[in-house]
This record gives C-alpha cells, sequence and structure tokens, in this order.
C-alpha cells in the first residue's frame, strides 16, 4: 500500500495558512489557536476523536465556519473576502440521498463552471465523468439514483466529483469510511498517485493503522493541534492519549509504528464525548457543554486556562 | 365538449392556467427538493400584503407586488439559511404579518372588494389580454433564466454549502431563484389566487418524484402535470361551475392520490421500482 516513490514534504510555496485561528459555529467555539501552513504538494492526514473538530478544520479552510480570531489564507487570499476553491467531498452522513439524481449527474456537478454559459454540460464534461467514473470502477451505476449504492460506491461517487473539477487542492472527509479493504487501498493509491500529479490533499481518518500511518504528514487535532508531523514522529502513547485521551499502546512493526487497541479501555478523559455509548466521563459532558455557552469573548480570556486544559492536563 | 372555448374570456383564462400550471411546475421543483415548501405559501400571503398597498397608493399594482414579494422572499431565502429552530417562525411571522397588513387595510378602505376576492381565491373571468402578456413574459424569462443556469441550480439545490467550494455563486442563484418566484407568485395571483398557489407549487414535483428517481425527468414531469391540470383543471371548472385555483388543485390533489395508490402498489407487489428512474 506504500507508494513507491517517496513524497516530498514541504515544497516551496504554502497553500494553505491558519494563523491563531479560533473557529467554530455561532456560540460554539470548536478550535483554539491553530496555527497550521500546508504546502502545495503536501498529503497531509488529520486524526482526531469525534467531534474533535477534524470537520470544522477542513470547513474553516474553505471559509465556511465561523472565525472568532486570526487569519485564514489560501493561495494567498484571505477565505474572509473569497471562499476558496477546492475538489471537497463531505462526510457522506451531511448528504441529502432522497435528492433525486444519478451518480453521473453527481459527478458533473463538479463541471459547474466549467463552461458556464451553457446551460447543458458538455462532451467534454460528459467524457471527463465517464473517465473518472471507469477509473473509479463505478462506470455500470452511472445511472442510478444515488442512495442505491452501497456505501464504498458511494464514496467513489463524490471522489469523482472532486476529480472532474481538476482542483489543485482536494479536501477529503473519511473518504475510506465505510469501504472495504481492497476499495481502501485502491482510493489511498489513487490519491498517492494524484498527489504525485501535485495535487495537494488532506484528509479526515479515523484509521490509523491501515491509512494514516501511510500518509506523509499527520495532524493530530482534539479542539486545537495536539501535534504535527510524519507517522514516525506523531504515533505515539503520549501524543495518542492527548488526542484521543485514551491509553492507547503503540508497537513497531516493519519500521512503521502500529497501534494496539484495546477495545474495553476504559480511560477516556476527553474528547470521543460525540461517540454514542462510549464511556464517558460526566466530567467531561459538563466542560463541553460549557464550552458552548461562552462568549469567545469569554473564552479567550480564559486562554491561560484553556492551554494546561484537559488534553494537557493528562500528558 | 368544444362549447367553453367560443368564449375569449375562456381561451385567454384556459392558456393563462396553463401556463401558470407550468411556471408554477418549474419553481416547485426546486422548493420541494430544497424543503421549503412553506416558503411557496409564505410567499404569497406576503404578497397579497404588498398588491393591497400597491393598489391604495396607486401604484402600478405588479411592480409594488413584485417588489414586495422579491423583498420577502430574499428575506425568506436568507433566514432559511441559517439552520436554526426559529426560521420558520420568523417566517410565519413576515408572511402573515404582511397579509394581515393587506386584509387590514381593505376592511378599512372598502372599496375594492371584487378584485381582492380574486386575489384570494382566483378568478379566470377576469384574465385580460394585458395579464396575458405578463404571464407570457413572465413565463418566458423563469425558463430561460431556470434553464440557462439549469447546472448552478441543480447543484446549489443538492447542496448549497458544498456548491459554494466548487465556485457555485450560491448568493446569485438564490437572489435569482427569489426574483423568479416573486414574479411568478405575482403572475399567477389572478388566476390561482393567494389562497391556491401553495397547494400549486408543491403537489406538482410531489407527484413527478413518486414517478422519478432523475432529477431532468422529475422537471419534466413537474412541468407537463403541474400545466396538464391547470388546463384540466379550468375546463372542468367551467362545466361544474366552481373557483378556477380550487379546481385545479383539487384536481392535482386527485392525480396524487392516483399516483400514490398506483406506485405504492407497484412497489409492494414487485421488489421496487427500478432505479434507472421514468415512469
Ligand atoms: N453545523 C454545526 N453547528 C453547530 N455545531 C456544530 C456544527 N457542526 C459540528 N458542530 C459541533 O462542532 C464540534 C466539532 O464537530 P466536527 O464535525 O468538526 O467533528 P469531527 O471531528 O469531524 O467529528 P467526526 O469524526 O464525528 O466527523 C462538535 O462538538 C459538533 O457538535
Ligand atoms: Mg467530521
Amino acid at each position: 500500500m506504500l507508494h513507491p516513490t517517496p513524497h516530498e514534504r514541504r515544497g516551496s510555496t504554502p497553500i494553505i495558512r491558519l494563523d491563531a485561528v479560533h473557529a467554530g459555529y455561532s456560540a460554539l467555539l470548536v478550535l483554539e489557536n491553530v496555527d497550521l501552513t500546508v504546502m502545495a504538494g503536501d498529503f497531509v492526514g488529520i486524526l482526531g476523536p469525534s467531534g474533535s473538530g477534524k470537520t470544522t478544520l477542513l470547513r474553516t479552510i474553505l471559509g465556511a465556519t465561523r472565525l472568532y480570531q486570526g487569519d485564514v489564507t489560501v493561495r494567498g487570499a484571505s477565505t474572509t473576502r473569497r471562499i476558496p476553491r477546492a475538489g471537497y467531498v463531505p462526510q457522506l452522513e451531511t448528504i441529502d440521498w432522497t435528492f433525486p439524481v444519478t451518480v453521473e449527474e453527481v459527478v458533473l456537478m463538479g463541471r459547474t463552471t466549467k463552461s458556464p454559459l451553457m446551460p447543458w454540460h458538455s462532451g467534454e464534461d460528459r467524457r471527463m465523468a465517464r473517465d473518472m467514473l471507469e477509473r473509479l470502477g463505478i462506470d455500470h451505476l452511472r445511472k442510478r439514483q444515488i442512495s442505491h449504492l452501497s456505501g464504498g460506491q458511494q464514496q467513489r461517487a463524490f471522489l469523482a466529483r472532486a476529480l472532474v473539477s481538476s482542483p489543485d487542492l482536494l479536501l477529503l472527509d473519511e473518504p475510506t469510511r465505510g469501504v472495504d479493504i481492497k476499495t481502501r487501498d485502491e482510493v489511498m493509491h489513487l490519491l498517492h498517485d494524484l498527489n504525485h500529479q501535485g495535487i495537494t490533499i488532506l484528509m479526515t481518518t479515523h484509521e490509523i493503522n491501515t491509512v494514516a500511518v501511510h500518509l506523509p504528514w499527520l495532524i493530530c487535532v482534539n479542539g486545537r493541534i495536539i501535534a504535527e508531523g510524519p507517522p514516525a514522529e506523531v504515533i505515539n502513547e503520549d501524543v495518542l492519549l492527548r488526542t484521543y485521551g485514551a491509553v492507547m499502546p503503540v508497537i513497531e512493526y516493519h519500521g512503521m509504528p502500529l497501534v494496539a487497541e484495546r477495545p474495553h479501555a476504559a480511560s477516556f478523559r476527553r474528547g470521543a464525548s460525540a461517540t454514542e455509548g462510549a464511556p464517558n466521563d460526566p466530567g467531561t459532558m459538563t466542560e463541553r457543554h460549557e464550552h458552548g455557552n461562552h462568549s469567545p469573548r469569554g473564552r479567550s480570556g480564559r486562554a491561560a486556562h484553556g492551554t494546561d486544559g484537559p488534553p494537557h492536563r493528562d500528558a | 365538449m368544444l362549447e367553453p372555448f367560443q368564449f375569449d374570456f375562456f381561451v385567454r383564462g384556459i392558456i393563462a392556467t396553463t401556463l401558470v400550471g407550468a411556471l408554477c411546475g418549474l419553481l416547485g421543483v426546486y422548493i420541494v427538493l430544497r424543503r421549503m415548501a412553506y416558503i411557496g405559501h409564505g410567499l404569497a400571503h406576503a404578497t397579497f400584503g404588498g398588491a393591497v398597498i400597491s393598489y391604495l397608493m396607486s401604484f402600478n399594482f405588479l411592480l409594488g407586488a413584485s417588489l414586495w414579494g422579491f423583498l420577502s422572499a430574499l428575506l425568506i431565502t436568507l433566514t432559511a439559511r441559517r439552520a436554526t429552530i426559529h426560521s420558520d417562525a420568523a417566517i410565519g411571522i413576515i408572511t402573515t404579518a404582511s397579509f394581515a397588513l393587506g386584509v387590514a387595510l381593505i376592511s378599512r378602505f372598502r372599496s375594492f372588494t371584487r378584485s381582492i376576492e380574486a386575489a384570494l381565491f382566483g378568478n379566470i373571468l377576469g384574465v385580460t389580454t394585458g395579464d396575458l402578456l405578463v404571464i407570457g413574459s413572465v413565463a418566458i424569462v423563469a425558463f430561460v433564466i431556470i434553464l440557462a443556469g439549469y447546472k448552478f441550480f441543480l447543484f446549489t439545490a443538492f447542496d448549497q454549502d458544498v456548491a459554494r467550494f466548487y465556485g457555485v455563486p450560491t448568493g446569485w442563484v438564490d437572489t435569482m431563484f427569489s426574483l423568479i418566484l416573486a414574479a411568478v407568485i405575482v403572475a399567477s395571483m389572478q388566476v390561482m389566487g393567494v389562497t391556491l398557489i401553495a397547494a400549486a407549487i408543491v403537489i406538482p414535483p410531489v407527484i413527478a418524484r413518486l414517478l422519478t428517481d432523475n432529477f431532468r425527468m422529475m422537471m419534466i414531469l413537474s412541468i407537463t402535470i403541474s400545466a396538464l391540470c391547470g388546463c384540466f383543471g379550468i375546463y372542468i371548472s367551467f362545466f361544474i361551475d366552481v373557483s378556477s385555483g380550487a379546481s385545479v388543485v383539487l384536481l392535482s390533489a386527485l392525480v396524487f392520490v392516483v399516483v400514490l395508490g398506483v406506485t405504492s402498489l407497484r412497489s409492494g407487489r414487485v421488489t421496487g421500482r427500478s432505479f434507472t428512474g421514468g415512469v
């Protein structure tokens, strides 16, 4: 699954820049004090428990969340002025599956602005859509309504929509969720190929061993950036404890870190609070609730408390 | 059977309702898919207030009502975009207050009850050649814009949020849609009546949705069904002597019930309808 040629991290031009960003939704501060630079050509994985702000981070990069403080610039332009263009693949949970569109119609949406003066899609648009569907192995499903597909097929349909828009920046929210092992490897190979062609990719994932450790760069998120670096540096017990609030033993296997999961480890301290049925410390619930009720001003006023907040206290 | 066509007023009326039907069927697809069904209802009521005010101020009725409707539509789409629980309440307040204002003004200055009754319940007897011209122009403009922006309207309706990241100017798309919607409602008011426009906008696309899983087909079916219901609804109303708007809506409701029955029978018997769409 590892790509044969090594990735070149850290190109010369930054494509995304977050500078002391505090962002979230109205009356809910999700991300605190995030500094992040992504260079053109990077391939970055974002890790973090449910509700930690992975999706919020992607949406903040696209200027689609509430920015309480700080600056977000994409390709040198501030996102408060203009929404940046990107091939965005949303988390499948956000899709309106009852909407009467076929796979082909969804993919063609990626070509919407290519010939804006033409009311219909051009022959070239259709050819590109067909080629992409073929490349992703779902060409035979193109006339189906989107809900009549398996999870992995749906995932690929929306990936195809992003890819036909010929983006230089891809933001993928859990693109390997609900996909079988073979398809997952195919999708990851495709993404590595695209990255080698120069496309910058950010993707979120919950799969540490099978996806994250194969990426050249990882960001661990839990309300703030806990750690950033290549997997060998980031995947260790200390960082995982601070990210997931759980003790997760890490072993080394063929030179790669491997997380030995302990499904019943009851040491959840923070995060994971959005996971139904997860063993939750009632104290953490109160705390997250409290976050929601504080105005951003109030929050920043408590910045000193914030820095040794729950994740760090555990460390 | 061709007897009603001897009358000019009937010919004008049937052309008007067919056009209005097609228009409502066209816009209804987007309204239903974006789950804004209550907007058509609210907007029609809001526009009524604008109509009464422009009538009172001897301002051009069409212009005044359209402007008022457009502003309400804009206000509504802006409110609806924030997904807070209070948005439909806010819409309810804006539109019913506007409607109540119209009613209040009428009861205060009782000078024009007949045309007001037409605005409320629809009346094809009163369709003049001028009205027909207005409806025709609105129809042409609405169809041209919606078809020319087909790709943009579709992406925005499907996922407004993500469409922005793909460069779709969703703000403009929304504004354009509100403008067209307001114009269509004002143009339809005379024929359908304020109280029945919402039903005319919602029923045909829902019928079409039952029949297909394909967006383009849904659009074609909705327009066709709506135009036919408009046409035959008027034709029937001539014989049974009921209000034109009510007749059109009742006919569409009947078609809905039949289609619902047939499709659920079919999907109950076999493994479900074919995913490729079509009837
Ligand atoms: N549209 C929204 N409005 C208000 N709050 C939101 C919204 N979307 C997410 N949140 C809240 O923001 C926090 C972070 O959510 P986010 O979706 O970024 O988590 P995530 O890391 O992507 O989780 P998951 O792994 O489950 O997708 C959560 O507490 C969530 O409840
Ligand atoms: Mg998410």
